[in-house]
């Protein structure tokens, strides 16, 4: 399957409190490569906790584990993903002219891997 | 120690404070300050500048600009659209570069005061929790000596001490203030119309006697209480005031309102031509000249000194403290806007404007200026500013001198500017003429007078060697605009515009004598309603490089 | 980590006690920390936040060496003589980051961007720089975070979710003090959360409005509309920003109301499509309300000292970011002149990063460019920037290991207290160190 959806990157309290712990510690990497996806969304396409799936945007492509987000945080139809080096490889290098990349909303496919 | 002896020889000196009007005379300096001539003949200067045919005047200073901290910083922000089309100012090996327009970047301040001769600059209106952003500026503007004025004019415990009729408290309370921002005067802004502003849509107060709300408190009595208390502490700069109301038509009985409020206290009105109008309700067809019913004033109570605020014809930025004033001009010329306001202390005003010469008020208000220079008797209470940059920018000083030294020239002008200003001023009718001396006077004598700046704004022993050197020339503008040599603290720094040498320049601040006690209520007054902590409020040594503290003395 | 909070009383001799510490994590820059400290170790962090003690509780003194050269231990001197050259040597050389190190640090900073002729950014042309030049368009009503705390009767966070970006803002300043007008406290606020999911913030906010993701603009539109008293209509506005035209009538109503409005905006409107133009319509909004009543806008600055960052840059080239400085002197154009668009499009030919990730925050076209260019990169930290730099300074913590200045996110100028010492150099000791060769060498090639 694949389906389109849209991306928020954006901050938590635990990817905040991972810059001063290191980005490299576990407690941060494993922050920033978790996709909150609502709960209903979760259920319709069978998508099991921790499970992996793959987001591609116009500029680029990641994989990344899927949680379903808490209580109603999150419509049907919206990610989320803490901000870092995975939300960074979909985001353009486009400001229109601006000097800001399109970082947050952004158009991506979800597809199960395997 | 003394180090190497420099003298300026033959010049042509100008120097009122010590009665020296146009003579021949040497100028002997040794580190950093004028020295008396030596009395042993053998002894040679290490250095001469031969001055011989050049006019000597001690640098120039300006007692009244916006050049630095927060109101500053956003109209540079905020205005990109003026730099790129303005003069640019080039990086050189020694010199920084920087962005010209109404509101230069700081670096550029500096080399552009100095190249104009002007050696001490005093910025007019700084919130105190901003004071420190203010000493960081100043570390980075270079060449000039600086200081800044406190607004105190809108303060909730000042307020708080009046409504209280604690005056002991009001006067320990500025003494700490004024230290703790390492400012040099107070400063008052539309006392209490900010505080209103604050509270209610576009709220203010609207006479000396209107009650701010809350605080229970009127202008009348803001005024009187700080002129009180800083005449106590014995502030050498009594205290600054941009009145109520500035900028309406028939505000100047408020002005002559404030005058009369201070009581024979010390005090000085500042860019005193936005608060000269006749008529009323922002008629155009009833807007007038009030400057000789209040200048006959001013010349009959020597208590009152005043700066102009010259307006002059172009594009710049309005940057205030007044905060409903910012909101009163932009919705007049429907421009962006910025206003902020400062808890506990003060409010600020910004939007871009344009003065034009077709327009009856641009009109009056450039020639109520250049009355007010003309009708003030004496010239020690007279000083030179364009409210830098409301009024237009201080760059436009040496025009100012023209216009001031050359009748012929004023005339001239007067002649494009809207025609209904010969009815409704009597600028036409003056026809004083500005000495040198008298130029002198207004633009550093003066000023460093009613600073209480004794070893500034001359040239006997004793007093720092700022000193502007120009070569002469029929056209006043030409002469003052370049100075051959610009002279700080013996230093040559400027050679005809260029920088030579990039000085520091000090940051001059008052450290009065104030009633320790106080501080126990300020700190739970302050804990209470300030958004930091009072022990991270005052500024510490540490952000004052090259300072001085100017004694509070009789 | 290891956190000792100690209950009993008896003063420990051997603890430093640092009263009324300022954190610097994020633009709240709270001043009133009480940090203990033990063994150049901060054990204790009162008053901190959970982003606060975080940073106070890892930033330990450590054996990383002050200087990689290409990834092998080298001297400061030699450091800065390589990171010199490579500044000096270059064509289109670039500053960026500074928004966390001290105003001290950023002022040396931008004057090596000066006498290289190169490009100076900062952070903040991917946070709030579509904010700034919103704000270039229409101005901004605003005010310190104290006016918000004893006046601000109607708080709005618009895109912002300060319950895990700025922790204690809603207790320190906008929902819970009891102010001078405000004597009751929360009680006498209204809060309202405008965002596209309902984050954490929802729970402190009384009415919480869910918009469609990339409708901000229309939604702010929607409100200028309602102010100005404008007949709307009610299915298309629904459809369109995902919100009942109603929910917007009463909220409109009750900004008229409030004595003093505020809106807090966050990167939910920067960061989408529209960009400046949705921060555009919140100082527009705003700037309508003060017909009505009195009303603010304030963006919420993420970075501890990213305003700082704009006020030196602003102060010493008269632009807030985005300059380029190769003709000799400053000049302004974001999309040309900010660090996403010089690295992307592949135009730098050097870079210095201070105290910034773009090698994990910038898009891949330009991680791609800096890995490819030599560069310089200064941080308290190791990260993905700072282990492929060609010259890599490790630099002591500002805050917690140096003194110097920070602006909050309202501009207020805030110093810090030092809790210890740090083996390593500060970023301003380094940059001057820097900079005085920098301008040895740019001399020599006037001469030369």
């Amino acid at each position: 399957m694949s389906e389109t959806f849209i991306l928020i990157p954006g901050r938590t309290s635990k990817q905040g409190c991972g810059i001063s712990e290191g980005k490299f510690t576990e407690g941060y990497q494993s922050e920033i490569n978790l996709l909150q996806v609502s709960p209903r969304d979760m259920q319709r396409l069978a998508l099991a906790e921790g499970e992996r799936v793959r987001l591609t945007s116009e500029t680029g492509a990641i994989e990344v584990a899927v949680t379903a987000a808490k209580g109603d945080e999150l419509p049907p139809g919206l990610l989320f993903i803490a901000y870092g080096d995975l939300s960074s490889r979909l985001m353009g290098g486009d400001t229109h002219g601006s000097g800001m990349p399109t970082s947050k909303g952004l158009d991506v496919v979800l597809e199960k891997i395997g | 120690m003394t180090s190497s002896l420099f003298k300026i020889a033959g010049g042509t000196v100008y120097d009122p404070t010590n009665g020296v009007d146009g003579q021949v005379r040497d100028l002997w300096i040794a580190d950093g300050r004028i020295v008396a001539a030596p009395t042993d003949p053998t002894v040679r200067p290490e250095r001469t500048l031969d001055a011989s045919g050049m006019v000597v005047m001690p640098g120039g200073i300006d007692m009244h600009c916006h050049i630095a901290g927060p109101k500053v910083n956003v109209a540079r922000k905020m205005r990109p659209e003026e730099k790129r089309v303005a003069e640019k100012v080039m990086r050189t090996a020694t010199t920084h570069s920087g962005t010209m327009g109404s509101v230069p970047s700081t670096f550029a301040t500096g080399y552009k005061y100095a190249g104009m001769g002007y050696t001490t600059a005093f910025d007019a209106a700084i919130p105190p929790l901003a004071a420190r952003h203010v000493h960081e500026e100043f570390d980075d503007t270079p060449c000039i000596d600086k200081g800044f004025y406190v607004l105190v004019g809108n303060n909730h415990y000042i307020m708080r001490a009046i409504q209280e009729q604690e005056p002991e408290r009001l006067k320990a309370f500025l003494g700490w203030l004024l230290s703790a921002a390492k400012g040099y005067a107070p400063k008052i802004v539309n006392p209490g119309g900010v505080e209103v502003w604050k509270q209610h849509q576009g709220g203010n107060v609207h006479s000396l006697d209107s009650v701010v709300e809350h605080f229970d408190v009127t202008p009348r009595q803001i005024i009187r209480g700080i002129a009180l208390a800083a005449e106590e502490l014995k502030l050498p700069h009594r205290m600054h005031i941009h009145a109520n109301n500035l900028g309406l038509p028939g505000n100047w009985t408020t002005t002559l309102e404030t005058m009369k409020a201070l009581e024979g206290h010390g005090g000085h009105l500042t860019h005193i031509q936005f608060h000269s109008y006749g008529g009323g309700d922002g008629d155009e067809d009833t807007f007038n000249s009030k400057a000789r019913e209040l200048a006959e004033y001013v010349n009959s109570h020597p208590n009152i000194t005043i700066d102009v605020g010259q307006v002059m014809f172009g594009k710049t930025t309005s940057m205030t403290g007044d905060g409903p004033l910012g909101y009163y001009l932009s919705n007049v010329y429907k421009s962006k806007w910025f206003s902020s306001d400062t808890e506990m202390e003060a409010g600020c005003g910004i939007a871009p404007i344009e003065y034009k010469n077709k327009s009856l008020i641009h009109s009056l208000q450039w020639a109520i200026g250049l009355e007010w220079y003309l009708m003030v008797e004496d010239p020690w209470r007279v000083v030179m500013s364009t409210d830098h940059p409301n009024g237009g920018s201080f760059m436009a000083y040496p025009q100012i001198v023209r216009l001031l030294m050359d009748r012929t020239w004023r005339n001239d002008v007067l002649k494009t500017v809207n025609p209904l200003v010969l009815e409704r001023s009597s600028l036409g009718d003056l026809d004083r003429e500005y000495t040198l001396n008298e130029i002198c006077i207004i633009t550093r004598a003066g000023p460093a007078k009613i600073l209480g700046l004794k070893h500034k704004g001359h040239l006997g022993v004793g007093a720092d060697a700022d000193i502007t050197i120009y070569t002469p020339h029929d056209n006043k503008e030409v002469m003052f605009e370049l100075p051959r040599y610009v002279i700080k603290a013996g230093q040559m720094i400027v050679e005809l515009g260029e920088i030579r040498d990039p000085v520091r320049g000090k940051t001059l601040h008052v450290s009065p004598d104030y009633d320790h006690g106080v501080e126990a209520d300020i700190a739970d007054w302050f804990e209470k309603y300030y958004s930091i902590r009072f022990r991270n409020y005052p500024v510490t040594e540490d952000y004052m490089h090259e300072h001085e503290t100017i004694a509070c003395e009789e | 980590m290891s956190i000792a909070t100690k209950k009993n009383t008896a003063p420990d001799p051997s603890l430093k006690i640092v009263q009324d510490a300022t954190c610097t994590f994020c633009g709240c820059v709270c001043d009133d920390i009480d940090l203990s400290v033990k063994d150049d170790h901060i054990v204790e962090a009162k008053r901190a936040c959970v982003l606060g003690k975080s940073w106070f509780f890892n930033h330990h003194t450590d054996t990383r060496p002050n200087c990689l050269i290409s990834g092998q231990p080298a001297t400061i001197a030699d450091g800065v003589e390589r990171a010199a050259q490579i500044l000096a040597g270059a064509k289109y050389p670039i500053i960026y980051g500074l928004s966390d190190t001290t105003c001290e640090a950023q002022r040396v900073a931008v004057g090596i961007g000066d006498w290289i002729g190169g490009n100076v950014d900062t952070t903040t042309s991917v946070c709030h720089g579509p904010s700034g030049m919103a704000f270039q368009g229409v101005g901004e009503v605003t005010c310190s975070l104290g006016e918000i705390a004893n006046r601000g009767d109607l708080i709005i966070f618009w895109g912002s979710n300060p319950a895990e970006s700025h922790p204690r803002h809603f207790t320190k300043y906008s929902l819970m003090p009891k102010g001078m007008f405000l004597p009751n406290g929360r009680k006498d606020r209204t809060c309202v959360l405008v965002d596209v999911r309902k984050t954490k913030s929802a729970k402190a906010a009384d009415i919480f409005l869910q918009i469609k993701p990339r409708k901000d603009f229309e939604a702010l539109w929607v409100l200028r509309a309602l102010a100005q008293g404008l007949e709307l209509d009610a299915a298309s506005i629904e459809d369109e920003t995902g919100v009942p035209l109603s929910a917007w009538q009463d909220l409109m109503d009750r900004m008229k109301r409030a004595k003093f409005g505020v809106i807090l905006f966050g990167m939910g409107l920067t960061m989408t499509r529209g960009k400046h133009l949705n921060s555009e319509a919140v100082l527009a909004l705003v700037r309508d309300m003060n017909a009505y009543t009195r009303f603010v806008a304030k963006p919420m600055r993420g970075h501890g000292n990213v305003t700082g960052a704009d006020n030196v840059v602003s102060w010493q080239t008269g632009y807030p970011f985005g300059v380029n400085l190769s003709r000799g002197y400053p000049r302004f154009n974001p999309g040309e002149y900010t660090t996403a668009d010089t690295l992307a499009r592949g135009e730098a030919d050097a870079a210095m990063i201070i105290a910034s990730d773009p090698m994990a925050n910038f898009s891949q076209a330009a991680r791609t460019r800096l890995a490819a260019i030599p560069y310089i990169a200064l941080d308290p930290k190791e990260t993905p920037t700072t282990r492929a730099a060609t010259v890599a300074f490790t630099t002591a913590t500002y805050g917690i290991n140096t003194p110097g200045t920070v602006y909050r996110m309202d501009d207020v100028p805030i110093p810090l207290r030092p809790a210890f010492d740090s083996p390593h150099p500060s970023d301003f000791e380094v940059l001057s160190q820097l900079e005085r060769r920098v301008k040895q060498l740019k001399a020599a090639v006037r001469i030369g």
